[in-house]
Order: structure tokens, then sequence, then C-alpha cells
């Protein structure tokens, strides 16, 4: 990491051992000795709590899940394990409401993760302008992220609700009869998704705000000279130096949408919500993962869909990597035929 | 415009003048050498409706949260707070246990708010200023710890919580989050331009152990990031809602957990879940109002590094 290379050391070099040891010279030593242990140890003793609590409380259970996985074990008994082998593996993998959740996963995240990015690199954009009250700008378009997703998902519940909602009342006043939302399979997707986006839009736009405010000031210069539009300098001098920011923003938010599960456990509450609805219509993962384990007890297919989870967000890193080096190769491509 | 120009003190000018966007005009913010071009009525028409859309929902709780019920789900929805209010709150504080989902919500937040402070300082520190083997590996685990879900390891979190006697209690939800890697990798890009060597060196001269330095120097020096990153876990902690739920039961609830069981009741009072979701809002809205300029700061300064 180039970055982290202090340009120089900040370490004293330790006292040389002295040759004849006088006894007055003892304690002189004894202090040297545990100076040097001092700067040796520290830096291991301050970054421990980190790898302390990650391996016991993450990397730990991250394994033993797949132990469990194997084992059939249920909620009231929890000291009991049977060995099982791969039994669970095929009881999820031959459910057809596993499929449906891993699809809904898929469908939710997309249609939320890709409007989200665009709206907040649009609203970046703007915040990006000299404005009056840019601080209140940027303040209120967080505010969403100060809502938990149970409050979020609560309020959102109302105002999609089939009759009396807020949104169906709108859509009345512009003739639209009223929508079913948490019943249609496309709708209640959509229902998931917008409270998602309102959560996070704010705070993407801010994450790119801060990438923008860093692009030099010299390049969009350069554009202007060349005769480049306002919209060809957003296209073709902000998109490509926001390029590592967006790939992060990608990569939280398809993590982000791989967890949902406040938002579709609370959009109908109740024992519709524990299961994704009637149809299983917006079951994502973690509700499948929180039905099998926690409503109907059985922690062992609940362990398996954990790691179902883990080989899927194995594939995603793997697409994700394999997109990002063949943007990187066509990229280098571009540059070494052009000239600045 | 020069680079000293006060701000303009005159009355606005609405005008779409297009003026002064040449090539060579100076920037005027030494904050973001960006593309300083003053936002046209354009700009602050869309930022107004995007504002409008993240604030809806927050009032729509509190009219939702002042009415009864039946007024709430009428074909016409209403859309001034009604004088409900105070009713409905006492009868949500009765049916979710919500004092002492308050108090449980203090003390998690606080706690884990405390912990991550001070060791991801620490950590932070280590990171970003001293030279020890395995540091550059160690910090990439650190940043791949990221992207690991906490639905991966739930159910035998929830089977080891059970078995060390912290089965619903706080400790199985404070634990899991004493540290996080965000934190260490946040503390760690600030003190790498904040912290000179030459203060570590003048204390290491004057006899300080590495200890000492951290209380005298490198604690003083962070404090503004921990200020900020002290808000972010707050809010985080605050919020959280997966692990929570499922670790904690209605006699032991915190906020987010007992307004989610408020929900999930058997036919749930709407006006009352809103009057649980504006209390559990309220406070991080509060903090939100107060600190708003340091945690869109913070926010930003996390990610510009990134």
């Amino acid at each position: 990491m180039a970055t982290t290379t202090p340009t120089r050391d900040a370490y004293v070099p330790p006292p040389r051992r002295p040759q004849k040891e006088k006894p007055s010279e003892r304690r002189q030593l004894w202090r040297s000795r545990l100076w040097r242990f001092d700067d040796k140890a520290s830096p291991y003793a301050y970054i421990a709590p980190f790898f302390l609590v990650f391996g016991a409380f993450g990397l730990y259970p991250l394994l033993y899940t797949g132990w469990i996985a194997l084992h059939r074990v249920s909620m009231t008994g929890l000291d009991s394990m049977e060995w099982v082998g791969w039994e669970n593996f095929d009881k999820i993998l031959h459910d057809p409401e596993f499929w449906t959740s891993v699809s809904n996963t898929f469908l939710i995240g997309v249609i939320s993760t890709v409007p989200q990015l665009l709206m907040a690199l649009g609203i970046a954009h703007l915040l990006n302008y000299r404005l009056r009250a840019s601080t209140f700008w940027r303040t209120i378009i967080l505010t969403p992220y100060a809502t938990s997703v149970a409050s979020a998902a609560l309020v959102f519940a109302l105002v999609f609700r089939a009759d009396g909602g807020l949104l169906n009342w709108t859509l009345g006043l512009v003739g639209f009869d009223p929508v079913n939302w948490a019943n249609g399979h496309w709708t209640s997707k959509l229902a998931i998704s917008v409270i998602v986006i309102w959560r996070w839009t704010g705070y993407n736009a801010l994450i790119y705000l801060a990438a923008m405010q860093a692009v030099p000031n010299d390049l969009y210069e350069a554009a202007s000279l060349d005769g480049a539009s306002r919209w060809q300098q957003f296209l073709k001098v902000t998109i490509p130096s926001l390029r590592p920011t967006i790939l992060f923003t990608i990569v939280i938010s398809t993590i982000g949408s791989m967890q949902l599960f406040g938002e579709p456990l609370l959009l109908e509450g109740g024992t519709l919500g524990a299961t994704g609805g009637n149809e299983n219509q917006y079951e994502t993962l973690s509700i499948y993962l929180y039905n099998y384990g926690w409503n109907l007890g059985h922690l062992g297919p609940a362990a398996a869909v954990a790691w179902a989870m883990l080989a899927l967000l194995l594939l995603i890193a793997a697409v994700n990597w394999l997109i990002g080096r063949a943007v990187r190769t066509s990229d280098s491509a571009v540059r070494r035929g052009a000239t600045r | 415009m020069t680079l000293t120009s006060p701000t303009p003190t005159a009355p606005v000018k609405r005008a779409p003048t297009p003026k002064n966007t040449g090539p060579t005009r100076p920037s005027r913010f030494r904050m973001g050498a960006g593309q300083q071009m003053k936002g046209g009525p354009f700009a602050y028409l869309t930022l107004a409706v995007v504002g409008f859309g993240s604030l809806l929902p927050l009032y729509w709780t509190l009219v939702a949260a002042s009415r009864t019920q039946d007024e709430v789900l009428a074909s016409t929805p209403p859309f001034l707070p009604g004088g409900r209010l105070l009713e409905n709150v006492a009868t949500a504080w009765e049916q979710a246990n919500l004092g002492k989902a308050i108090v449980n919500s203090v003390i998690v937040s606080s706690s884990i708010t405390a912990a991550t402070l001070f060791f991801c300082t620490l950590a932070g520190y280590a990171f970003a200023k001293m030279r020890f083997r395995g540091r550059g590996w160690l910090m990439t685990a650190v940043i791949a710890t990221l992207t690991i879900p906490p639905q991966l390891s739930v159910v035998p979190l929830f089977m080891m919580m059970s078995g060390l006697g912290w089965g619903g209690q706080l400790e199985s939800v404070i634990f899991p989050t004493l540290v996080s890697a965000f934190g260490v990798f946040f503390m760690r890009q600030y003190l790498i331009e904040a912290l000179p060597y030459e203060l570590i060196e003048a204390a290491k001269i004057d006899g300080a152990n590495n200890f000492r330095i951290v209380v005298s120097v490198v604690l003083p020096v962070a404090r503004p990031a921990m200020m900020v990153l002290g808000m972010l876990t707050f809010v985080q902690a605050w919020n959280d809602f997966f692990w929570p739920y499922l670790a904690l039961n209605q006699q032991n609830p915190t906020l987010q957990v007992a307004l989610g069981q408020l929900s999930a009741s058997y036919t749930p009072d709407q006006s009352i879940v809103m009057a649980g979701a504006l209390i559990s809002t309220l406070p991080l809205l509060v903090v939100f109002v107060v600190f708003g300029k340091k945690i869109v700061g913070g926010i930003m300064s996390g990610a510009v590094k990134g």
C-alpha cells in the first residue's frame, strides 16, 4: 500500500547494549529492554481488540455455520445436535420457495440499486454547484439516513396501503385505479425498493459529492477549452474520475441489498411479513432464513441458507471483479490511444 | 469575482444569467476544487423536490401519530396533524414496553459507541503511524471483513449467546459490535494526515511510553474525527434491526425491536405504531438538526479517501 508508507520512521533507535555491565547501568539496560518490548508489542496490542471481537463474533460463527448446516438443531433444544449430512442443503435446494427468495433478492437488489445510484449521481452533481445554504440542502437530503429500517418500513407500509394509502389516493387524483401494492409480484418489489431508495440515496449522493469535489478543476477547464458542453463534461470528466467511487458504492449497495430484512418483514407485518407475502412474492433470503430458524425453529436449514448466501456473495464478487477488470482493460486501451 | 470577494449580500438575483462561466474563472472555494459553477433555478427546484420527498414520510409519521387509526386509513388521508399525539404515545408506551426499550437503546448505543471510539482510535493509530510486521495485509483483512453480511453468522451466534447465558440479554447485542472495521479504517485515514510524526517523536524524546503517547498526543489530535465516528456509530447502533430482532425478546427489547413487535401484533393500530415510530426516530432527528453539518462532513470525509 503505497499511501501508508510513512516518510520517515517514528522511532528513535533503541540505545545500544553496553559492553561492560556496571551495576549502575543495570537499570538503564532493563529500561531499554522494556522500551523495545513496548515498541514491538504495542501495535499488536492496539489492533488486537478488533481481531479478537471479529474472531469471536464474526469469523468463528461464520465457520461454525457450516458445521451446523450439517446437523439437525431445533430452537427448543439448542444443545442437542444430530448429524444429518447434506440433508439440510438438499431440503432448501429442492424448495421452490428458496429459489423464489433468491430471485426476489436479485430483482429487488437491481430495481433498488440502479435507480438509487443514478439518482444519487444526479443529486451530487446538483449539490456540487455553488449553492446558497449548501449545508442545509445536504442535511435535508441526508435526513432519511437518520431513520431506522423499522420506522421507514412502517411509514411506507401506510403509504403503500391498498385502501386509504397515501399513494393510491394520489394516483386516484390523476385518475388511476387503486393498486394492491403488497399483493402484486412486481408492485411489492417496487414498494420495497422505494423504501431502500428513500433511505440510501442521500447517503450515496454525499459520497459522490465528496469524490466530485476532489476532481481537479484543470480537467474541466481543459474540457471547456476544447468546447465540451456541460453535459459532455459531466460524461467525459466527472463520471470517469468517479469510477472508483462508483464501483465502491455498487459493491456496498449490492451487499446491502443481499441483506434486506426489515423492509419486507414490516411491509405487511404479522404472519405475512414472516413469509414475504401470501405468495412469497417479496420474500428475500434473509426473510427465508429468519422464517426457517426463528419462525419454524429449524436452525439447520437456516444455517444452510446462510452458506447459500455466502456462495451467492462470492459469485457476485467474482462477477464484479471480472467486470472491473474488463472495464480497466478497455480503459487503458483507450488511454493508450489518447494524448493528454 | 476574485478569491477574496465576500459572499454576496445583495438581494437575490434569480435571473438565469450564464455570466462568468469562462474557463479561466477561478474557483471561489478552497474546499473542493471541483466544478464550482453557480446553481441555477433548475438546481434549486430539483433539490427542493428531492428534499420534499425526503421529509414527507417523516412529516406523515407525525400526522399519523397524532390521529386515530380511522382517520389515518380514511379514503382521503389527513394532511395536518391532529390532537391525539399524547394519547397515542401513552398507548404505545404501555403496549410496546417503550420505557424499557428507550433505556435499553440508550445503554446499547452508548456502550457500543464508547467502545468503538476507544478501540478504533487505538487500532487506527497503529495502522496509520506504527510500523510492524504484517501491517499491510492485516489492514486488508480489516477492510475485507466489511463485506461479510451479519446474516452469515447469526445462527451460531444465537446458539453461542444462549450458551454464554446472554440469550435475550443486551450483552448479546453489545459484544459483537464493540469494534467496527469501518471505524478502524476511518480513524486510520484521518490520523495518517492529521498526526505528524514530529509530535510522536517529540513525545518519545520526552520519555513517554507508547500508551502515554496515545493518551496525551493521539487522542487530542483525533478528537474531531472521533466526534464524527461517534455520531455515525451511534446512529447505526440506534437503528440496528436484524440481529437485535433475533436476539432480544418482548420483555427486553431495544426501540427498534419493540417497534417491530408492535407492528407484528395481531391487529396493530396504525396510529399507535406511528407514535412508536415517531418516538424511536425523534432523538436522532434532534441529533441531526444539531450536528447535521458535522455528520454530513463525516460521511463525505469517510468516503473521499475510500
